[in-house]
């Protein structure tokens, strides 16, 4: 299967001071990480931020400028047919061919990767069984809805059972139903067959929920690379705290900012008060007491833990929606992290 | 190998779902076939001829009953008889006559007195076809009244007979071998240029890109699908082109023979050019812009409608880069002539020597990577 020739938490893939750049338009600025094999691992970052350019380049579909990366035990530069045969790659556009059925589509690719005959008929069954497409086998591509159509082309990726599968965008466009459908069968590829995912995503859920390691790309360089865990308890003040009292209190943000667990208070009127932290349910249990100590009602109270979007707010300095304007010259406050 | 196999496996299969690409590529050559090969093939007739007569004389009787002769036999005109030349003219500036034909007063009596009098053709020479054929019809009338009716007895003027070699040659015959040769343009057109840009824009070549097919496959894969394509095209339009226009021994094995292998050098040669044309391209829209003026300036140059012969000399220089001369040239040899490949030896290396410049470019400026 998938785990061949690999061994436990060698590196699956080797991103060595990478860089692409279009005209003046420098997409990769000189990125370095590692893949171990057997996880997931994620690039999040907002439209045009050079997710797509490092995939097409470790996937040999665009060549670096600089730099080099070794996938799956291979140079993509100096020997990128290797590369192509260890690797399964589903493109952001949908590139199974609309005009073909699921079943050709799938026995069509079987056969650019050499494999003929009863191998691919049985190859290409058992996938569209595996993606839950096997009673559309014949459905032309065309007629198949987003999610399906998105499960045909993970099917296609699969078909030489790769080592590594890149998946770029995987859920773009799709509903929240296919959406999940897909996480589930990124999920099962991973706990399942121990294969190692590489993907992209704009989706702060879908990195957070899927992902074992999360790269933060932001103007073709990387600011950030870790767990989602750590990357969020990476973040000062790592809990927010909304709370109102009523009557409001005596001496207002003073009395909280007095609190050992507090670190920053903000008041937002009608005794209501959002409170940094970063011990989320200690600061809690001190807000109910100086409550019961003050004789006050607490009237709401509520705890919210940081969410990746903070983690790229804190290295970017900007938020994901305001990255997809256009490029200006300011980094975000962290450097690279290449 | 085998992996260009796939791609081609692709093709067939679409192809085979979607008639429309054969539907498409047959119907412009087999409709440009019958109408313009009916329409340009006849002789003009039926031309409406204003006959003014201001002799009345027994001369002008003559003139006029040879008028009607050719009326009822040739019927390149129909005459009408006018009073007055001035009615005559307004009716043909009108365009209710083709010409109008004026015999002038005293002509029986020029005539006799060897005055040598004019007989007057007015024709609407913004019809010169028509004005040609009724002004051609009308010489060989005046040549008929000036005969001797006695013939000396020996003969002081030179003739020429006239003798051709082939079975009558009409210009359906004559169009078809152009026809076959666009039915393999049109192909390599629509299921070469056009559906390789599409699906490159469609991203369909990039699921090709990330699997190990090489360069070569790919352009191996993608032409000889095409080849294939424009073949069965060619050799559809060949077949009901030489029943519709009757050419003579079509089904010969050995001619037969022949004609498949000039079909097969002639959608190499183009298939190659489209691919060459195209290997850079991504937008959609330039096969679709340049269709027609590739289309003019391949088909027309190669004589498949007119003769080389007759074409100014920077036309002509055209003609001769143009691989669909040689086409049309061997077609035309192969299925009027019945020849043999030993006359075509000339067409058959002009579109080896395309195919060879084509393909070579083609791999030059192909690139296996986005």
């Amino acid at each position: 299967m998938a785990a061949e020739t690999q061994t436990p938490n060698r590196a699956a893939i080797e991103v060595s001071h990478i860089s692409k750049r279009f005209g003046a338009l420098q997409a990769v600025d000189n990125v370095s990480f590692d893949v171990e094999s057997g996880t997931i691992f994620g690039l999040l970052g907002p439209n045009g931020a050079g997710k797509s350019t490092l995939i097409r380049m470790l996937t040999t579909l665009v060549p670096p400028t600089s730099g080099t990366a070794v996938v799956a035990g291979h140079d993509i530069v100096h020997d990128p047919n290797a590369v192509r045969t260890r690797i399964g790659v589903i493109p952001q556009n949908m590139t199974s061919d609309p005009e073909l059925t699921c079943a050709e589509n799938l026995g069509i690719h079987a056969r650019l990767y050499g494999i003929t005959g009863a191998r691919r008929r049985e190859r290409t069954a058992e996938l569209l069984e595996a993606v839950g497409l096997a009673d559309r086998a014949n459905a032309l591509a065309a007629t198949l809805s987003g999610g399906m159509r998105r499960r045909l082309e993970i099917a296609r990726g699969l078909v030489h059972d790769p080592q590594i599968l890149f998946l770029d965008e995987p859920t773009t466009g799709l509903d929240p139903a296919s959406r999940i459908s897909v996480w589930e069968m990124i999920t099962h590829l991973r706990v399942q067959q121990g294969r190692t995912l590489f993907l992209t995503t704009h989706y702060m859920d879908e990195a957070d929920r899927l992902c074992d390691r999360l790269a933060i790309v932001d103007r073709g360089r990387i600011v950030a690379l870790d767990t989602p865990v750590v990357l969020k308890s990476s973040v000062p003040g790592a809990s927010r705290i909304e709370v109102q009292f009523a009557p409001d209190l005596p001496n207002g943000a003073a009395d909280l900012e007095s609190l050992p667990s507090v670190a920053s208070v903000r008041a937002l009127g009608s005794a209501t008060y959002r409170v940094s932290s970063d011990r989320g349910p200690a600061s809690a249990t001190e807000l109910v007491e100086l409550a019961r100590q003050q004789k006050l009602e607490l009237k709401s109270l509520s705890v919210q833990s940081t969410s990746l979007d903070d983690v790229f707010l804190h290295y970017t300095g900007h938020g994901l929606a305001e990255a997809e304007a256009p490029v200006s010259n300011n980094r975000g406050r962290k450097g690279a992290h290449s | 190998m085998k992996r260009a196999l796939a791609l081609v496996e692709r093709d067939m299969r679409k192809f085979r779902r979607s008639p429309a690409l054969l539907f498409a590529s047959l119907v412009l050559p087999l409709v440009q076939l019958v109408i313009l090969g009916n329409a340009f093939g006849g002789n003009i007739k039926n031309v409406n001829l204003g006959v003014v007569n201001l002799d009345r004389g027994p001369k002008s009787v003559d003139v006029i009953e040879r008028v009607r002769a050719v009326a009822a036999n040739a019927r390149t005109f129909l005459p009408a008889d006018y009073d007055d030349e001035g009615r005559a003219v307004r009716a043909l500036r009108r365009g209710d006559l083709g010409a109008v034909l004026i015999i002038p007063q005293h002509y029986s009596r020029d005539l006799l007195e060897q005055h040598q009098p004019h007989l007057a053709l007015i024709t609407d020479n913004t019809d010169r076809s028509v004005a040609d054929a009724v002004g051609a019809q009308m010489s060989t009338l005046v040549e008929s009244i000036n005969a001797p009716e006695v013939l000396p007895r020996e003969a002081q003027q030179a003739a020429l007979d006239v003798v051709e070699v082939y079975p009558y040659i009409n210009y359906i015959k004559y169009l078809l071998p152009g026809s076959v040769a666009l039915a393999i343009f049109v192909t390599a057109m629509i299921g070469g240029g056009m559906l390789f840009i599409d699906d490159k824009s469609r991203g369909l070549h990039e699921g090709y890109m990330v699997t190990p097919i090489t360069k070569w496959e790919l352009i191996a894969g993608f032409n000889l699908s095409g080849v294939i394509k424009a073949m069965l095209a060619g050799m559809t339009v060949l077949v009901l082109g030489a029943v519709i226009a009757g050419v003579p021994n079509f089904f010969q094995p050995m001619r037969l023979i022949e004609l498949t292998l000039m079909v097969a050098l002639t959608s190499v040669a183009l298939i190659g050019m489209m691919f060459f044309i195209m290997a850079r391209i991504s937008d959609p829209l330039v096969p679709r812009a340049i269709f027609g003026v590739l289309n003019t300036l391949l088909f027309f140059p190669s004589g498949a409608v007119y003769p080389v012969a007759g074409f100014p000399r920077w036309l002509r220089f055209m003609s001769i880069c143009d691989p669909f001369t040689y086409a049309v040239h061997g077609f035309r040899t192969l299925l009027l002539k019945d020849a043999g490949i030993t006359a075509v030896t000339t067409d058959v290396a002009a579109l080896m020597l395309t195919s060879v410049v084509v393909l070579s470019g083609a791999t030059l400026l192909f690139r296996r990577t986005l």
